[in-house]
């Protein structure tokens, strides 16, 4: 069966035709680069993707610091996630790249800090 | 036990709140909205009138000629926008000259000075270039001024507080009793105070609450009228005030500049029954556009910044009900519609008067008379700015980009008395969130100088009190 | 009054980039002007990621791009100004700014680069009827009080406009524990990226009704309902479509408008069509010495494009500064046949051949088309692409060998050649 697809890799959104009646040997066009069949691939198998939010912040220049998952996770896992972002506070001063929730939900990627955040004296 | 009363804090309201402070005596005014200025005084098309509209004879007539002529030494005591334009009535067909001669006499019999008609495209371009070539003549009103009516309600509002007169918000009146030695008024919270003199100045509601005490029934139709406020960069487009001689067609639509620069357009006139029904329609803008562009045909749409709507109290009988009612102390201010706001003034001066004699109320020995408005960083030279920036840095912090509003300004919006409590109250005030982006940028600053400066959650902050709330509380 | 030979009005990503490659290019007196409390612009409650692929070969969020630029700009030493709001620019290079600390400062620039941004068309800009209470939001300014601020503007939302805010703001909603019932858009079209539609839409379920528009909102204090209609092919709503949409909030993503008023302010040409300075390739505008770069100029989608017009624009100002001599003869760009405009607007006819890039939007969906760039009537660049969309800009690259016959020719013409034409 074939199927037409947007790449959500990059903002250029190539348009994918995916032929997925093998499973084992899935065929994609349309793609520029070769992380189009990735992704063609991956949302066929087991769609994923980077979730990005906010959590808490106390001691700092600014009270809410934006997070990222380090790298895409299991979409059905998206909202389990943010709910578990809901539960976080951390305290200044936060780097980017900080570990904010190791592990989320055992998927094995971290929510890292994409802020800095500097701590002031109140 | 209040000696007065004052229901309604339109700019009807404040002006008699700020007149009877001269006067030894307790003056309490309630307002059913969150601030002053919140129902017809805000959303009006602040025009002062030369006068020469109303029948003579008619209250209308006497008021708006008496209060035109006070504007200029007002609006300098207590400090707010007004400028004395001049207005034009534009005749677009030779066929109804004659409706231009009818007015320049009407005006002459009501006392307005100074009107004369212009006849020949050419020599009202002389008078506004951008004017349609469709206009064969008009009548010159050099005495018609615009004002900035929610900031002389705010004016007023501020004075009288200075001097002694007690504001109270969230009031809306439910029951007005006299029994005889005075009256008791009861607030939807529960809130009841006894005074021996009530003045109804509730605008659209004037008739329910006269209705209350009163046999003599009022009946108030609230009168929408839609306006669309256009960019400064075409504020180049109307110096006058341009009204169109109204025809079997209709009463046609004004283009004015305001005090702040922008032109108006509007307002339509559509009866309503929901008498807080300022709902704008696709329909009426589209008309008082459409209407707008005969005056002046270049007015581009990409210009609108904004519309609104405002209702207008609107009374059987087509006059203004004035003074004391036939119910002992009771005082009536109803059916203020146009030119209501020309007429301020002088009914505030009127009923101030006759409150105090009857009364038998002494003049105070200290009354101040003087308020001076927030200073007004985008109006101010340079070297004014540095030294207002040395006095208070807040000065120097820039809230609202599109018309240059500090955050000195808006935390003096807030503190002052009568201040602002919500982003409607801080914008009339200031104009923070007035300009082009209408309020993108500066929303959640605001909302933040607000929760500081009120010490409460910016969650909390409304945009014009009661159930308005900006946000829906934290997001974690 | 004090001197500076380069003043950079905005310390966004363009105002960063502008500052790096001006520094890079061997100018060491350059000044930034930042009206907010840090550096970094808008990317700071852009938090969702997509940005960098170009600039660094890799995925980041909008604070990460920022820092990344904030950081050379603070390992370069360069000297910049928060909380300074520019209030003036004149035409002689005058910068007039305030600040609570400096008070008012005059400075006198040799250049001055423009990098202010763009800001958001607001609910009177379109002509929404109804009520005006609480809860209608430009969704920029919902992004700011919930990814800055930790604010929930609403609970039940419509959004108006499928832009790339207003489809990153459905997600950022949905993942905050709101509601979107619909995004609704007037085209037949989305002006935003389709990896949008498909990422923050097509995920959560959330339906995007295009040929629609809001033509009521209901509700006195705050929003409790807007009214859609199906529009036809002129725009205009279909009165027997109209359907009430229970909510709480309306957002608007309606367009981005290049904020031009210092613009103006030094005397500067605007063009009609994109709403930012008319430059040439060096990125200057009729005003000798002033620059424009980033979404002032013209609303990008990608914010490497921005970076990359940028540290060209900061490159040729420090050229400028330096001396070289402003070309008096231009020619205008025409843009035809569907192409609605390009950045350079106008080309200098010296004799400076470099590579050059020129961005470009369409004024419609066209497929199969070829997009080309014609020089005295001869086509000197095509490039065949299955679909356009206004939504998508395109960025073309041209050789310094090309660029030679289009500085040389009289004429120069950027258009798409359509189906059999081809």
């Amino acid at each position: 069966m074939s199927r037409e697809m947007i790449c959500i890799n990059c903002p250029m959104g190539c348009r994918l035709t995916v032929d997925d009646a093998d499973k084992s040997n899935i065929k994609v066009a349309g793609n520029t680069c070769p992380r189009g069949v990735t992704y063609a691939v991956n949302e066929i198998t087991a769609p994923k993707r980077m979730v990005t939010g906010s959590v808490k912040v106390v001691g700092g220049n600014i009270p809410m610091v934006s997070v990222k998952t380090r790298e895409a996770i299991p979409k059905e896992l998206i909202f389990d996630s943010l709910e578990i972002l809901k539960k976080v506070t951390l305290t200044a001063p936060v780097h980017i790249g900080d570990v904010v929730v190791a592990d989320v939900c055992g998927c094995g990627v971290d929510f890292i800090a994409t802020k800095k955040v500097d701590s002031v004296s109140r | 036990m209040k000696d007065v009363i004052i229901i309604g804090g339109g700019v009807i309201g404040c002006g008699i709140a700020r007149e009877l402070a001269r006067y030894q005596a307790n003056v309490l005014l309630l307002e059913r909205g969150n601030d002053v200025s919140v129902g017809t005084s805000k959303a009006n098309s602040g025009i002062v009138h030369g006068g020469y509209d109303a029948k003579p004879g008619t209250l209308k007539a006497k008021y708006n000629v008496m209060g035109n002529a006070m504007f200029d030494e007002l609006s300098r005591e207590l400090d707010f926008p007004f400028r004395r334009n001049g207005s034009i009535v534009l005749c677009f067909d030779e066929s109804q000259i004659g409706g231009l001669d009818e007015l320049l006499n009407r005006g002459i019999t009501n006392g307005v000075k100074g009107m004369y008609i212009v006849k020949g495209s050419d020599e009202i371009k002389k008078l506004e270039p951008y004017v349609s070539d469709k206009a064969v003549a008009a009548l010159v009103v050099p005495s018609g001024g615009i004002v900035s009516p929610y900031e002389m309600t705010v004016a007023y509002a501020e004075n009288a507080a200075v001097n002694g007169v007690e504001f109270r918000f969230l009031s809306e009146v439910t029951s007005v009793i006299n029994d005889g030695n005075g009256f008791t008024v009861t607030c939807a919270d529960g809130y009841s105070e006894r005074a021996k003199v009530v003045i109804n100045a509730a605008g659209v509601y004037a008739d329910v609450i006269n209705n209350m005490v009163c046999g003599e029934k009022l009946r108030i139709t609230a009168r929408k009228g839609d306006y669309v406020l256009m960019d400064k960069t075409c504020g180049y487009l109307a110096d006058h005030t341009m009204f169109q001689l109204p025809t079997k067609m209709g009463k046609g639509v004004l283009v004015t500049p305001t005090t702040h620069g922008n032109i108006l357009v509007g307002p339509t006139a559509t009866d309503v029954e929901d008498k807080d029904d300022v709902n704008t329609t696709a329909a009426e803008l589209n008309d008082a556009f459409a209407k707008a562009s005969l005056t002046v045909p270049t007015l581009a749409r990409r210009n609108i910044i904004t519309q609104f709507s405002g209702l207008r109290a609107h009374l059987d009988g087509d006059d203004f009900v004035v003074g004391e009612s036939s119910v002992n102390g009771f005082y009536n201010v109803a059916g203020i519609e146009s030119p209501g706001l020309s007429c301020a003034p002088a009914i505030a001066v009127d009923i101030a008067q006759s409150v105090a004699g009857k009364l038998a109320l002494k003049q105070k020995l200290h009354f101040e008379s003087k308020r001076k408005g927030i200073p007004q960083f985008s109006k101010l030279s340079n070297t004014e700015r540095e030294k207002l920036i040395d006095q208070n840095p807040l000065y120097g912090k820039i809230v609202c980009r599109c018309e240059v509003v500090t955050e000195g300004e808006i935390v003096d919006s807030i503190r002052r008395p009568v201040g602002a409590k919500d982003l409607d109250g801080v914008k009339r005030r200031t104009r923070a969130g007035m300009g082009r982006c209408q309020a993108g940028f500066c929303t959640p600053r605001i909302m933040e100088i607000i929760a500081r400066e009120l010490g409460c959650d910016m969650a909390d902050v409304t945009k014009r009190g009661g159930e308005s709330q900006v946000v829906k509380g934290r997001t974690k | 009054m004090i001197k500076v030979n380069l003043v950079i009005v905005g310390g966004g990503p363009a105002g960063l980039a502008a500052a790096k490659s001006a520094y890079d290019a061997g100018e060491r007196d350059i000044l930034i002007l930042e009206r907010e409390a840090e550096l970094g612009g808008i990317l700071n409650q852009c938090i969702h990621n997509g940005f960098g692929l170009h600039t660094f070969k890799e995925e980041l969020t909008g604070p990460e791009y920022a820092a990344r630029y904030v950081d050379e700009v603070t390992k370069r030493n360069i000297t910049y100004k928060l909380n300074a709001t520019v209030i003036d620019v004149s035409c002689d290079k005058t910068v007039t700014y305030v600040s609570a600390e400096d008070g008012l400062v005059q400075v006198q620039a040799k250049a001055i680069i423009l990098s202010c941004g763009c800001r958001e068309r607001p609910r009177g800009a379109i002509n929404i009827a109804g009520m005006r209470g609480a809860g209608v939001f430009s969704a920029g300014t919902a992004q700011k009080l919930v990814n800055i601020d930790g604010y929930l503007p609403g609970k039940e939302v419509v959004i108006l406009g499928s832009g790339d805010i207003g489809l990153i703001m459905a997600r950022r909603m949905t993942f905050e524990g709101a509601h979107v019932s619909a995004v609704v858009e007037l085209m037949p079209y989305s002006s935003g990226l389709n990896r949008n539609i498909v990422q923050c839409l097509n995920d959560f379920g959330i339906p995007l009704y295009f040929s629609h528009t809001v033509v009521d909102i209901k509700g006195r204090d705050r929003v409790e309902g807007v009214v859609i209609a199906q529009v036809d092919d002129k725009l205009q709503p279909i009165k027997e479509t109209e359907r009430l949409i229970a909510c709480d909030t309306l957002l608007l993503s309606v367009g981005l408008l290049p904020e031009n008023e210092l613009a103006k302010n030094a005397e500067v040409q605007l063009s009609p069509t994109t709403g930012g300075a008319v430059v040439d390739e060096n990125l200057m505008t009729n005003v000798d010495g002033v620059f424009e770069c980033g979404n002032v100029l013209h609303v990008h989608d990608l914010v490497d494009f921005v970076s990359a017009e940028s540290e060209n624009a900061g490159k040729c100002a420090v050229d400028y500064i330096n001396g070289a001599a402003p070309c008096r003869d231009k020619t205008v760009i025409s843009c035809t046949n569907g192409v609605r405009y390009c950045v350079p607007t106008v080309l200098n006819r010296d004799e400076t051949y470099a590579p050059q890039s020129f961005k470009m939007r369409v004024a419609n969906v066209f497929k199969k088309v070829e997009l080309a760039v014609f020089a005295d009537g001869v086509k000197v660049f095509g490039r065949k692409r299955p679909v356009v969309a206004p939504g998508e800009m395109e960025n073309i690259m041209l050789t310094a060998e090309q660029m030679k016959t289009l500085k040389q020719a009289k004429t120069v013409e950027i258009t798409l050649i359509k189906g059999e034409q081809q």
